[in-house]
């Protein structure tokens, strides 16, 4: 330890003083970040702050700051002062937790401030078990030792509490590792393999297929390992107009094979590989997937076909098209058919968008629905460290409880005999909390008698 | 009877009690401290009834969820989060002269609630984003760290005044001679800071959870969740200033009210200056 404290980098990353200047410096500094807005084209910067500013900004990093160098370097400096401090004073710890308590001279402990002495008449060895039986009865597990003119005790509880605080210091490690872990940016530039860790997103038309997506940053493509189709895509909205819930309907293909058929909605993804795809935004489109049905033949027809344009569909004998639509925004809500299987006059009528409509016609009756075609905004992620984060966290809030609520607590209990009667001096310490201890310490004297 | 009722009253209670507190603050008769008691606590059992009303009131329109989800429904939880808090500190420290400074809170969060302008204190429906059960967990956990720290800050305003009290050498019985002694204000403000900070970090993490659960990204330095990172970081200073290096007295009761600042900022400046993932909130 000594040694160690010569060397001044060890000594300035194990300060508390660097400790607090960089919370604050990290405090200080993020603001920016909140002010400024971030990973915006460059022209933006020019505008809104003069062509020099933009300049100085884009040499600090300020467009994307939380992942410039200098923001980086902090983060690496409080990771190096949370080890560094942690590593020294650890070991003190361990001294402390593993220090025989036994071994102490019993007139020192009068001099402790949380005490009570008892006066008993009684043989010694009685009083001395009758004091290790109390303390056991309050849940303590008293050792002692014989020191000549008289016999000490010791108990004491929750000595690993001490450790509470590198738990928390610990815990924050662990977060880092997991946001290394898990940054698309290390996967690239480090491991060399993009597909480590990633997050980007895809448009899947509905009725089309995708085996890769577009990394976020980059834009670079990468690819899944396996195919994804989008069924169908529907938004369902509240009385008031307002949307209730977007959802995909997805089917997993691998090696070909249909491996798994799911539905997602915000806030309800599906892992697949250990690739989540999020459900995160839409697009609409000008087409339309239409399904018509014959009930007589039992015939089917399912395609996407774009608006004002004559379709023939041979095997049921028809011709159709969408004449005109009704559209809410982007949102086509109703659809004009027209619709012919060449036997009288054509059948031209208003529907719903996606409602299925009965069309009777002299050659029998056909079920038809028209769909505006959407595409599914898919978010996609592939975190191999959020596990890691989530461990990181648990142990945070588990440190912290260790670390504010629970204490070190000691008690000894001297028994000697003096003018023919048995004495026995209590004395307690704790290492938190100490007005509370003190309490509970003379209430549980209370008891013994 | 309905929420809107209920909650109007609320507003009503903590108004008397803001005034009983500031009335025993002046004139130091313990029985204004005792009545402002009884109609804080009536006005939170109101407010209770009132949410839970709410809640059953969103079901009724066929859109249930926990009440909330938007700027006037969290103004009424944080007010519901003060009380109880502040009256645990009563009874604990029997010092019933902390009203004065926590009450006022819950009283200008009611008010704020129910008069400012563009302020809708209308059910409305979720959207998708917030249909998730992570939404109740992460609310919870940050308004109950936002309570705490707004009764620390009080707390480190109420030590500041009677210390300079005490430096003007002003006499027992002038207007801060009924607050507690500097180090037990020192005490209580340090476990406040301590109990928030857990819930603090509780209500970060239980965000970043949910964050991955509906976009993949725990983390994506939104204005709100960094400025929610920058008060933990005060806080920690705080911490660890009282912890390693022993400060306590002026220098903790300046830092939490710089906290409590930082927690206003990230609960209201963020919604009205800075835009984000979170700016629903404002609505």
């Amino acid at each position: 330890m000594s040694q160690k404290k010569k060397n001044p980098v060890w000594a300035f990353f194990a300060s508390v003083k660097l400790a607090l200047f960089l919370l604050f410096i990290l405090a200080a500094t993020s603001i920016i970040g909140t002010i400024i807005p971030q990973s915006k084209p460059m022209d933006f910067y020019v505008h809104e702050y003069g062509e020099n500013m933009a300049r100085l900004m884009q040499t600090l990093g300020i467009p994307d700051m939380y992942n410039s160098w200098w923001f980086l370097g902090l983060l690496t400096f409080f990771s190096l002062n949370l080890i560094v401090c942690s590593l020294e004073r650890i070991p003190t710890v361990w001294k402390i937790i593993h220090k025989d308590n036994l071994d102490i001279d019993p007139a020192k402990l009068v001099r402790r401030k949380i005490k009570k002495e008892v006066t008993l008449r009684s043989k010694k060895d009685e009083v001395v078990s009758k004091v290790a039986s109390f303390l056991k009865s309050k849940g303590w597990k008293p050792e002692q030792r014989d020191k000549g003119d008289g016999v000490l005790l010791f108990a004491e509880k929750g000595p690993w509490t001490r450790f509470g605080v590198y738990i928390v210091h610990t815990s924050i490690l662990i977060i880092f590792i997991g946001a290394i872990i898990g940054s698309p940016t290390v996967a690239r530039k480090i491991f060399k393999n993009p597909t480590f860790a990633f997050k980007g997103s895809i448009m899947i038309p509905e009725t089309r297929q995708t085996d890769s997506i577009f990394a976020f940053d980059t834009g670079e493509k990468i690819p899944l390992g396996f195919t994804i189709r989008c069924n169908y895509f529907n938004i369902e909205y509240y009385p008031n107009g307002m949307p209730k819930e977007y959802l995909s309907d997805l089917t997993v293909i691998e090696d070909g094979r249909e491996v798994l058929h799911t539905r997602i909605e915000v806030n309800s993804p599906l892992t697949y590989r250990g690739i989540t795809f999020y459900q995160s935004s839409y697009q609409p489109y000008n087409d339309f997937v239409v399904r018509v049905k014959s009930e007589k033949t039992g015939a089917t027809y399912a395609s996407v076909i774009p608006p004002a344009k004559q379709i023939r569909w041979d095997e049921g004998g028809i011709t159709f098209g969408i004449l005109n639509t009704e559209r809410f925004g982007e949102v086509v809500r109703r659809v004009k058919v027209w619709f012919s299987d060449n036997q009288g006059e054509p059948s031209i009528f208003w529907i719903e968008a996606g409602r299925e409509a009965i069309i009777e016609r002299p050659s029998g009756k056909y079920a038809f629905t028209a769909k505006q075609l959407y595409a599914t905004g898919l978010q996609v992620a592939k975190d191999p460290g959020v596990w890691f984060v989530y461990i990181g966290c648990g142990m945070m809030l588990l440190g912290l409880m260790v670390a504010f609520f629970m204490s070190h607590r000691k008690i000894w209990a001297y028994v000697r005999e003096e003018d023919g009667a048995i004495r026995i001096l209590f004395v307690g310490s704790a290492n938190k909390n100490k007005l509370g201890f003190e309490k509970k310490f003379h209430e549980m004297l209370d008891d013994f008698s | 009877m309905n929420s809107s009722q209920l909650l109007g009253i609320t507003t009503l209670a903590y108004l008397l009690s803001s005034a009983f507190y500031i009335a025993l603050f002046v004139f130091k008769n313990r029985k204004l401290g005792t009545i402002g008691l009884a109609i804080t606590v009536i006005g939170w059992f109101c407010q209770t009834a009132g949410l839970g009303l709410r809640w059953y009131e969103s079901y009724q329109m066929g859109i249930g969820h926990a009440p909330l989800t938007n700027m006037y429904e969290s103004l009424v939880f944080f007010a519901w989060c003060v009380v109880p808090f502040y009256i645990y500190m009563e009874l604990k420290f029997k010092t019933s002269v902390i009203g004065t400074f926590a009450m006022p809170f819950a009283f200008v969060a009611m008010a704020y609630a129910s008069f400012a302008k563009g302020i809708n204190q209308e059910i409305s429906p979720l959207i998708p984003a917030l249909q998730s059960n992570w939404l109740i967990a992460h609310v919870v956990t940050c308004f109950i760290g936002y309570g705490a720290f707004a009764v620390a800050g009080g707390l480190g305003m109420m030590y500041l005044l009677k210390k300079s009290a005490i430096r003007r050498s002003l006499s027992a019985d002038s207007l801060t001679g009924s607050l507690p002694d500097l180090k037990v204000i020192d005490d209580m403000t340090h476990k406040t800071i301590v109990f928030g900070f857990l819930w603090l970090s509780a209500g970060i993490i239980t965000g970043a959870v949910w964050a991955n659960e509906a976009w993949g990204t725990y983390w994506s330095w939104d204005p709100k969740e960094t400025w929610s990172l920058i008060t933990w970081f005060i806080y920690a200073s705080t911490l660890h200033a009282r912890f390693t290096r022993g400060w306590s007295g002026s220098r903790i009761a300046w830092l939490s009210i710089l906290g409590f600042i930082a927690v206003f900022f990230t609960y209201f400046g963020v919604n009205f200056w800075l835009s984000g993932l979170h700016s629903y909130g404002a609505g």
